[in-house]
Order: structure tokens, then C-alpha cells, then sequence
């Protein structure tokens, strides 16, 4: 089946042979374009790499640097080779970047986001057998609305000592945002999407991407629809977070739920993320820090970026060697031989990875 | 002996509070305070209000009545009044309506686990204290253009410093030794950038205190996985409706946790998390732990501490016993006989 | 739509970090004072010597006729060389904007540069004036009687600016500053209060024909002040002078005004007149804070822990309080209760005469207040 959203709106023929178009996927090996990063990022995009070798994944890797230049006009940018790239491969795996402070151009994060017009993070939540935390069986994904909302940016001060920020929320964004929901519920085999919000108190602007969701809904009998409240959904989801599925929201709730989440199946470290954009471009990233400490000693854990890297898999139909990966990840992790300092170890991030590698060659 | 035009000493035997039920299991809640007083002989007369936007008791005579009751009463318990979500083309909600008339414009939430009852996370103790008059709730909404709508967030300075300042001095009078302001500046540099200004100019009032700040994801990660680095969290409107619904469910969720909202002059007692849990009513299922902690919370700020303790020990009691828990703390017991253990076990 | 929002972004950061910038740098602006829900939260200062013991007799008044005032209890080491705990004080009484204390220690042998933690509170501050109410108490035997006198006092300046240095050897300069700011003000606040109170007459103390320029700059404050109060006469006194007509006809001044230290000298004869230090309450306002303690700023350490302290004064000094939280019917039941106490009760504690116990005079005045009907926590 076709697995990946972008695909159904980039090209229709595409769509009419499914079954074709990711066999040709699977067969034929793609160029990802890869972003190590900053601080820690080399070192564990460098054990991705060395798994996805391992498990003989058909990903070719073309490497690109990214700081922010300045363009004509003054407009910061992605360096061209880099946004060449993306364009090209449509598909990007990104280490952790440092945000300047201060530094005079916004952060690169940003510069990507509007550069190829990322609209959804996508950040799956699976408790991970082995690493304790006081919540288990969690099994939800997080989509949030990444180009509008509270983020908008327009802020003004009215009078000295009033600040005015406004929270944009418009239809289409709205729309694009819950189809996407919904088309990936139908491609994860998920159940039912659930629309988080705050209508009640924002009646006109959480009203409408509330409407859009409902409207979308519709086209979508197979999957069950739910609305909650954001304090609802914060209240049950510390209680008991296995009742929810996918869940779907405007910016600043996406922002605060999906840390939450994360946060009930350990925290960042394991936390992989996606961003969905136009034109079929998605790029895969670890959302945790660049953690200048420990950059260089070997100390660092690539379970985010890996698992980052098998959704990225995912996205593109090869489920087989997303899975295979996955499971030596969790495996490594069940056994508690060989972790990260982390995740309650002593090893060292090669030995982890290596370990890995170990374990998907067994597999086969 | 420079006495101003002396009024008349306050010569009544007990004291007035207004009521206001609410909808949704509030009226239920109410009758297990009444029952509670009752029993244990609390001089406390109730002045009782019937609101609600969903039954259609919404005027603004009855607002009027309620506002009257209050400026004599000063203290108010109240019940969740529900808000329907549909836009009916009035963007200020009643409840909202109510708080900004009295200006509340702090709300405080004491986390406090329940000894007896286990969750994930138990002896946790830490308050939120949220603003709630101005933030994203300012009702400011418009279409600019067809399909675009834009959403005003207000954030002031005198506001943020109020609720500030209400935080280290509830710090202050509570003895605890750290206030975390909540935030996301990194995105809303001059809003959430002002509100976090003003909450580190009036930390400098309170050199015992210790003072810190979080952006509001990391908060809500940093509060299910480890809670108990946090005491006193102070925040805009918005985060405080998340984080005090979060808080409640590490605790054992919106039955058990009380709260209370404060102006200047006026003191409201709730719940923690205002849910009207409209699906329980009349099922005799709902938990009247929360109300019931809030009504003691009441009674300490009325000055009748041993009625206070006598109401809240008894409540802690039924719940350590473990015998009489209602359904969402996994008991079987409904309201009525949680309620009567509480009578049961009150020391008078 | 979106590129809009952020060109415009950019603008408004630009243009709105100035005003920021110059937020940063400027002092902190006053938040409103420490009440919340009706109950307010008021620094107590125990100060030493019968300080904390008569103010626990307040705190148990307060908590007896149900109050809604919290206290929040700051002690302050007199011993201590540093500072750390006076200015610990005076931080907490710049939150809570009301503070009741008792007087903290001066020890003379401490070298100069320790200054009277009192005088530091109340300069940081800036509680300009200091007001206390003499007035004849009939249960109390007096020389005096029907003394009804209002004393207005300069508080931050004058001969208590802590400017004294050694010019030469043996010879120790002190200086004296008076200021027309703040002498127009505390002239101010005298006429202001003596309108309030329907005061017929106000009296400025002064030593204008010793220190013309001084005194003399007072005196026409006071004077310029006075042109704008008609209905209100205005004399002025020199300080000898007053003293002397204080202990022999005290019954001629109304509302008396003057600089800082006449203020303690008057004070203190006042005090004497109507029954002594144990009786009087007194009041330090400023344009933003309020501390009330009793009026003579006596320390009473030779009578300490020894249950006689007469608690009418600190009584007294908490019902200004009251008033000046506008709990005007908390004040006045305690008031009455004390006054009822001292004039038909007539339980007097040894200052006065009696026999009484500190206790007994406290316990006394909570039964006042219990047969008055107020609802009242259990004893």
C-alpha cells in the first residue's frame, strides 16, 4: 500500500498503481539527504548510518551542512546546496542544531520549517520495553500544526507594558492538517484520530479548526473521530494514556502534548519526530539537544535519531527494514547489556550501536 | 483614638457564604458540603445561586444578584458553569463573564497526593498558580479574512506582575522555597518575554526564594517524569489550564484535587480541575473529595481552622481507609456513601 | 499572509525593544500590596525587650475576633554587625506594604557606623511621618485630664540624617537637614489630617530663633502649607517653650507639627501626660508603606518576659493598623474592648497603677470582644 501522504498528492498516477510504485521503492535505492547536526549529531548520525548498513537498507546518503547564509535582499536561507538537495531527494534525516542565541538570524529549525513549508510534526509515542518509566503501553502519535496557531509571530506592543501576540488559525492550514491526520491513521493502521482544542474558550479560532477536523471527518468513516478539550486530554493522559490514538491539534498544544509524551515514555532521548511538508517533502529528525557536553566521547545515544530514521522507513513503504531495525533497537534496550549511560548503562555509544548491528545480522 | 467613622462590629453567629452549584455534578458536590457542615456543626450559612449557559439560567440579573451576594459575602464556593462550545456569537463565556466581574485573577491549585491512595507518582506536593483574566482568554477573536481567524493573546505588565508578586507571597506565606514561572518566551518573545520579565523584577522582592523558569513543553515532560522538582509554578492563563489538569491526573485525577481563585478582595472556592463531568450526573457516581478538601481550604480562610482540619482530616481519612472510594479512584462506593464515611469519621 | 506577519514581526521587536530596554534599567515600580481574597498579610517585626511578647498577645487578639490578617513574622537580630537582617526586613515590608513592630535594640557601644535599625527601616522607607494620638483615658489616673492632642512628627530628616564626622580631633560635627520637599509634605500631611479629623488648630514646634535658616525654612513651610487650610488656625511654638506649656496646660494644643527630634521630645512628654510609654500607640506613614508601633519606641527590656508589660499601647497601634487596611469593624471592636478594659473594666496593669497581669489585661479585653457578639475562633 501506498504508506506515505505526500505521494498520494504529488502524483496521481502514482496513486493509481500503488502496489507497483512501492515495489519500485523498495527495489530501487533512494538518496536521503542527511543533516548531522550539531554537538553530538555526527557521532550518532554516523551509528544510523552503520545500522542502516547493517540491515542492507536500500538509502543512499548524501551529506549537507547546514548554517544559515545570508541571501540576496538580507533574508537569511538555507544554504542552496542544501535546499538543492532536499528538493531533490524530498527526503531528509537531521540530526540535533544548535539555536543561536542572539546570533542575529533565526534559528535553523525555523529557516527549515518555512523553507519547504513543514506543516505537520509527527512525533509517535511507544513505550519502550525495558526502559522504565512510571507509564507503560503507551502507543499514541502526536500530529501538530506547524505553520500558524500561537507560533505566528506577530506580536505587538500596544501601549508600554501591553503585549498583544496573535494566535492565527485559518481554514486551510486547518484542513491540510486533519486530512493528514486522517490519511495517516488509514496508512498506520491507526483507529481513530482525536481533535484536541479549546473551542470553549477560543470559540472562533479553535472553533474553526475544530470545524475543518469535523468536515474532514467525514471523508474518513473508517477511522473513529473524537474531540476533546486540551485540559481534558492533559488530565486523562497522565491517568491512563493508553485511550488515545492519534491525536490531531493547532501548534501550541501540539508543541506542549507532544513533549508530554515523550516525557511518559522517557524523555527526548527516545523520542523520534518527523515533519511532513508540501510537496512531498518530509524530513526525520531527534528533537532532543546538541549536548555540547558530552560531544566527541563517545557517550552520546542515537535511539531518537534511529528511531526517526525508521519512520522515516516507514514513510517510504520499506515497512521490512523499518521493523527489522526496530526491533534490534528494542531488543538492545529489553536486554540492558549494552545501553548508553542514558538509558541506565555503561557503554559507550559505538559499542550500543554496534550492538545493534549485532543483533539485526542475527536477525536475518 | 484616630479612629475613623466606626461601623457597627459584625455581630452575626455565623458566617455567609455564597453558593453557586453549577452545572454538572456541582449541584451533587454542594449537597455533600451542606451534609458535611451540617454534621459537624459548621457555622456556615450558604447563600445559594443557580447559573447556567447550558439550562438557560444565564441573565445578567442573575449575574447582577450573584455580584450583590458577593460584595457582602466576599467568600464564594462554586461549582464548574459550564461553557458550550458552540459560538453563539458571544465570545466571553459566562464563567469567564463571572471571574473577570470579580476580577479572580488567580487561580491556585495544591497538588497534594493523597496519603492511601497510590498512583505513579505519590507524595507529591507542588501549587500551580495561573493567571485568569487576560492571556489567550482575552475573548478577542475576528475573521480578518473568510477562512482566516485571528486570535488575540494579552499579556500586560501590571497583570503578570500582579500574579507575580501573588505567587512569591503565597510562597512566602506557605514557607515554600522555589516559584518556576512557566512560559514560552523562546516563541512569544514579547508576551511570554514580558510576563517572564515581570515575574524575575518582583523575584528580586523575595531573595529567600528561590526563582527559576521553564518553557512550558519541557514542563509538562519534566512534570510525568520527575514532578518533584517543582514547588510553586506561576503561569499565563493558558498553561495553567494545562498544567493544572496534568498535575490533577498524576494525583488521582479532577475528583481530588480542590482549588481556589483570589482577587483583591474576593476568595472563590472549586475544584482543581473545573470539569462539569456532565456525563455522571445523577449516577451518584461522582467524586466529592476535591469540594470537599476546597470547603475545608474555605473554612481556614475564614479564620475556622479547627472546622477546617476537622472536615479535611476526615476526607483523608475515608480515602486512606481505602474502604469507601468512589469509581474513578476504583471503589465501588457512590457519592452518598462517601460522603457518609466522611460524616462518619468527623471528630467533632 | 503568514510573510506578513513576520515582516511586521520584525518591525514591532525592533521598535518595542527600546522601551524594554529602558523598563530593564529603571527601578521597580510598586506592585500592589499583599491581600488576596479579602485577607491580608502584614510583616511583624518582633523587635526586642516586651516586643514579642506583647505582639503574640496581638497575634492571639487577631486570631480570637477572626482577623483575615496573616502575619509574616521577620526577626531581626539587634546584635548583628550586618545589615542583612534589617534589609530582610525592610524587603518584606515593601511586599506587604503594612508592617507592626516591636522597637529593635540600638547598642550604643556598636561603633558609629551601625545605625539604628529603626531609623534605617523607617528612612528606606520613606515613612515620612510619624503620628501618634494622645489622649486622656478616663479610667486611668493622670495628673492631666481631657488631653485630646494630635503630635505630627518629621521623620526621615533633620538631626536624624546619621551625617556626624569628626572634623578635627575632639570636635564632632552634626548635621541638621531640613528640606522644603519634605517639610512642604509633612506640613501637608498635618493639615490634610487635621481636616479628616475636624481639628481646629495646628501648632508648628521650632528652634526658628536659634536656627534661622533651619527651622526657619520649616516654619514657612508650614506657613505656606497653613495659607491653604483657612478654616484651620495656625500658631507656632518654640520648642522650650512648648515642653513647658505641655506639663503645665496641656489642654491648649490641638494637632502639633515639627521636625524629627522635637518630634521624639514632644512625643514622649505627651506620652508621659496621659499615663506613659505603655499606653500610646503611634503610626510611621509613608507615601506607600505603613508601620505602626507604639508611640514612645520604647524597647522595655527591664520588664521583659516578666508578664507586667502593659499591651494597651501595641493593642492600640494594631487598631490603626486595622484602619489603615480598612477594617475599620475589626478595629473598632478591638478598640472598644481595650478601652472598656482600661476605662470600666479598669484592669490596669503595674504602669498604671493596677495589679494586673499583661495576660490578664489581654484576656480581659478577648472577653470585651466575645460579649460583643462577634463570632469568634475557640479561646
Amino acid at each position: 500500500m501506498a504508506s506515505t501522504m505526500w505521494r498520494s498528492m504529488v502524483s496521481q498516477v502514482v496513486l493509481r498503481r500503488p502496489v507497483l510504485s512501492s515495489a519500485s521503492f523498495s527495489r530501487g535505492i533512494q538518496t536521503v539527504t542527511v543533516i548531522p547536526g550539531d554537538g553530538i549529531g555526527p557521532e550518532i548520525s554516523t551509528a544510523v548510518v552503520k545500522i542502516f548498513e547493517a540491515a542492507k537498507a536500500p538509502i543512499r546518503w548524501e551529506e549537507r551542512n547546514v548554517t544559515a547564509i545570508k541571501g540576496p535582499g538580507g533574508r537569511w536561507m538555507v544554504p542552496p546546496d542544501a535546499k538543492e538537495s532536499m528538493d531533490r531527494n524530498k527526503i531528509g534525516l537531521k540530526g540535533p542544531l544548535k539555536t543561536p542565541i542572539a546570533a542575529g538570524h533565526p534559528s535553523m529549525n525555523l529557516l527549515l520549517r518555512k523553507t519547504f513549508d513543514l506543516y505537520a510534526n509527527v512525533r509517535p509515542c511507544l513505550s519502550i520495553e525495558g526502559y522504565k518509566t512510571p507509564y507503560t503501553d503507551v502507543d499514541l502519535v502526536t500530529i501538530r500544526e506547524n505553520t500558524e496557531g500561537e507560533y505566528s509571530g506577530i506580536e505587538h506592543v500596544i501601549v508600554d507594558g501591553v503585549v498583544q501576540s496573535i494566535k492565527l488559525i485559518t481554514e486551510n492550514a486547518s484542513r491540510r492538517i486533519a486530512e493528514y491526520a486522517f490519511e495517516y491513521a488509514r496508512n498506520n493502521q491507526r483507529n481513530s484520530v482525536t481533535a484536541v482544542h479549546k473551542a470553549n474558550i477560543m470559540r472562533m479560532s479553535d472553533g474553526l479548526f475544530l470545524r475543518k477536523c469535523r468536515e474532514v471527518a467525514e471523508n474518513y468513516k473508517d477511522i473513529k473521530f473524537k474531540e476533546m478539550y486540551l485540559d481534558t486530554v492533559c488530565l486523562n493522559m497522565v491517568q491512563d494514556p493508553t485511550q488515545f490514538d492519534v491525536l490531531v491539534m493547532p501548534n501550541l498544544y501540539g508543541d506542549i502534548l507532544s513533549d508530554l509524551c515523550a516525557g511518559l515514555i522517557g524523555g527526548l532521548g527516545v523520542t523520534p519526530s518527523g515533519n511532513i511538508g508540501a510537496n512531498g517533502v518530509a524530513i526525520f529528525e531527534s528533537v532532543h539537544g546538541t549536548a555540547p557536553d558530552i560531544a566527541g566521547l563517545d557517550l552520546a545515544n542515537p535511539t531518537a535519531l534511529l528511531l526517526s530514521a525508521v519512520m522515516m522507513l516507514h514513510h517510504m513503504g520499506l515497512h521490512g527494514h523499518a521493523n527489522k531495525i526496530q526491533t534490534a533497537c528494542f531488543d538492545t534496550i529489553r536486554d540492558k547489556k549494552v545501553l548508553t549511560k542514558d538509558l541506565g548503562g555503561n557503554s559507550k555509544c559505538s559499542e550500543f550501536t554496534a550492538e545493534i548491528c549485532r543483533r539485526i545480522q542475527d536477525l536475518d | 483614638l484616630c479612629s475613623p467613622e466606626a461601623q457597627q462590629a459584625r455581630a452575626d453567629a455565623v458566617f455567609k457564604v455564597t453558593m453557586v452549584p453549577g452545572d454538572g455534578v456541582g449541584p451533587e458536590l454542594m449537597t455533600a458540603v451542606k451534609e458535611v457542615f451540617k454534621a459537624g456543626d459548621v457555622p456556615v450559612e450558604f447563600e445559594e445561586f443557580h447559573l447556567s449557559e447550558v439550562q438557560n439560567m444565564a441573565s445578567e440579573e442573575r449575574l447582577e444578584h450573584l455580584l450583590t451576594s458577593m460584595k457582602n459575602n466576599k467568600v464564594a464556593i462554586i461549582g464548574k458553569i459550564h461553557t458550550p462550545m458552540e459560538y453563539k456569537g458571544e465570545l466571553a463565556s459566562y464563567d469567564m463573564k463571572l471571574r473577570r466581574k470579580l476580577d479572580l485573577f488567580a487561580n491556585v491549585v495544591h497538588v497534594n497526593s493523597l496519603p492511601g491512595y497510590s498512583t505513579r507518582h505519590n507524595n507529591l506536593d507542588l501549587v500551580i498558580i495561573r493567571e485568569q483574566t487576560e492571556g489567550e482568554y482575552s475573548s478577542l477573536e475576528h475573521e480578518s479574512v473568510a477562512g482566516v481567524i485571528e486570535s488575540l493573546k494579552i499579556i500586560t505588565r501590571e497583570k503578570s506582575r500582579r500574579i507575580a508578586k501573588f505567587a512569591f507571597d503565597y510562597a512566602t506565606k506557605k514557607g515554600r522555597s522555589k516559584v518556576t514561572a512557566v512560559h514560552k518566551a523562546n516563541i512569544m518573545k514579547l508576551g511570554d518575554g514580558l510576563f517572564l520579565q515581570s515575574c524575575a523584577e518582583v523575584a528580586q522582592l523575595y531573595p529567600k526564594i528561590k526563582y527559576e523558569n521553564i518553557i512550558i513543553d519541557n514542563c509538562c515532560m519534566q512534570l510525568v517524569q520527575n514532578p518533584y522538582q517543582f514547588d510553586v509554578l506561576v503561569m499565563p492563563n493558558l498553561y495553567g489550564n494545562i498544567i493544572d489538569n496534568l498535575a490533577a491526573g498524576l494525583v488521582g485525577g479532577a475528583g481530588v484535587v480542590p482549588g481556589e481563585s483570589y482577587s483583591a478582595e474576593y476568595a472563590v472556592f472549586e475544584t482543581g480541575a473545573r470539569h462539569p463531568f456532565a456525563h455522571a450526573v445523577g449516577r451518584n457516581i461522582a467524586n466529592p473529595t476535591a469540594m470537599l478538601l476546597s470547603a475545608a481550604n474555605m473554612l481556614r480562610h475564614l479564620n475556622l481552622e479547627y472546622h477546617s482540619q476537622m472536615v479535611s482530616d476526615a476526607v483523608k481519612k475515608v480515602i486512606k481507609q481505602g474502604k469507601v472510594r468512589t469509581g474513578d479512584l476504583g471503589g465501588y462506593a457512590t457519592s452518598d456513601e462517601f460522603t457518609r464515611a466522611v460524616i462518619a469519621n468527623l471528630v467533632v | 499572509y503568514l510573510e506578513y506577519g513576520v515582516e511586521n514581526w520584525g518591525n514591532t521587536y525592533k521598535s518595542s525593544l527600546q522601551p524594554l530596554y529602558i523598563f530593564q534599567k529603571r527601578a521597580i515600580r510598586i506592585p500592589p500590596p499583599a491581600k488576596y481574597g479579602g485577607r491580608h498579610t502584614v510583616t511583624l517585626i518582633p523587635g526586642d525587650g516586651i516586643g514579642p511578647e506583647l505582639l503574640s498577645h496581638v497575634r492571639e487578639v487577631f486570631r480570637f475576633s477572626c482577623v483575615p490578617v496573616d502575619f509574616e513574622v521577620v526577626h531581626v537580630n539587634s546584635a548583628a554587625e550586618t545589615e542583612d537582617d534589617i534589609n530582610n526586613a525592610i524587603t518584606a515590608i515593601r511586599r506587604n506594604g503594612v508592617a507592626l513592630k516591636g522597637n529593635i535594640e540600638t547598642n550604643h557601644t556598636k561603633p558609629p557606623s551601625v545605625k539604628s535599625r529603626n531609623n534605617l527601616l523607617r528612612t528606606s522607607l520613606d515613612l515620612y511621618a510619624n503620628v501618634m494620638h494622645c489622649q486622656s483615658l478616663p479610667g486611668v489616673q493622670t495628673r492631666h485630664k481631657n488631653i485630646d492632642i494630635m503630635i505630627i512628627r518629621e521623620n526621615t530628616e533633620g538631626e536624624y540624617s546619621s551625617l556626624e564626622h569628626e572634623s578635627v580631633s575632639g570636635v564632632v560635627e552634626s548635621l541638621k537637614i531640613i528640606t522644603r520637599n519634605n517639610s512642604l509634605r509633612i506640613a501637608d500631611y498635618a493639615f490634610q489630617l487635621a481636616r479628616e479629623k475636624g481639628r481646629r488648630r495646628v501648632t508648628a514646634v521650632h528652634k526658628a530663633n536659634i536656627m534661622k535658616l533651619a527651622d526657619g525654612l520649616f516654619l514657612q513651610c508650614c506657613r505656606e502649607v497653613a495659607s491653604g487650610y483657612p478654616e484651620i488656625t495656625f500658631d507656632s511654638m518654640i520648642v522650650d517653650n512648648t515642653t513647658m506649656q505641655l506639663v503645665s496646660k496641656p489642654q491648649q494644643f490641638d494637632v502639633m507639627v515639627m521636625p524629627n527630634l522635637y518630634g521624639n521630645v514632644v512625643s514622649n512628654v505627651c506620652a508621659g501626660l496621659v499615663g506613659g510609654p505603655g499606653l500610646v500607640p503611634g503610626a510611621n506613614y509613608g507615601r506607600d508603606y505603613a508601620v505602626f508601633e507604639t508611640a514612645t519606641r520604647n524597647t522595655g527590656k527591664s520588664i521583659a518576659d516578666r508578664n507586667i508589660a502593659n499591651p494597651t499601647a501595641m493593642l492600640l497601634a494594631s487598631c490603626m493598623m486595622l484602619d489603615h487596611l480598612k477594617l475599620y469593624d475589626y478595629a473598632s471592636l478591638i478598640r472598644n474592648a481595650v478601652l472598656v478594659t482600661m476605662n470600666e473594666t479598669r484592669l490596669h496593669t503595674a504602669d498604671i497603677g493596677g495589679q494586673g497581669t499583661t495576660s490578664e489585661v489581654v484576656q480581659s479585653v478577648m472577653r470585651v470582644i466575645q460579649s460583643k457578639g462577634q463570632l469568634t475562633a475557640e479561646l
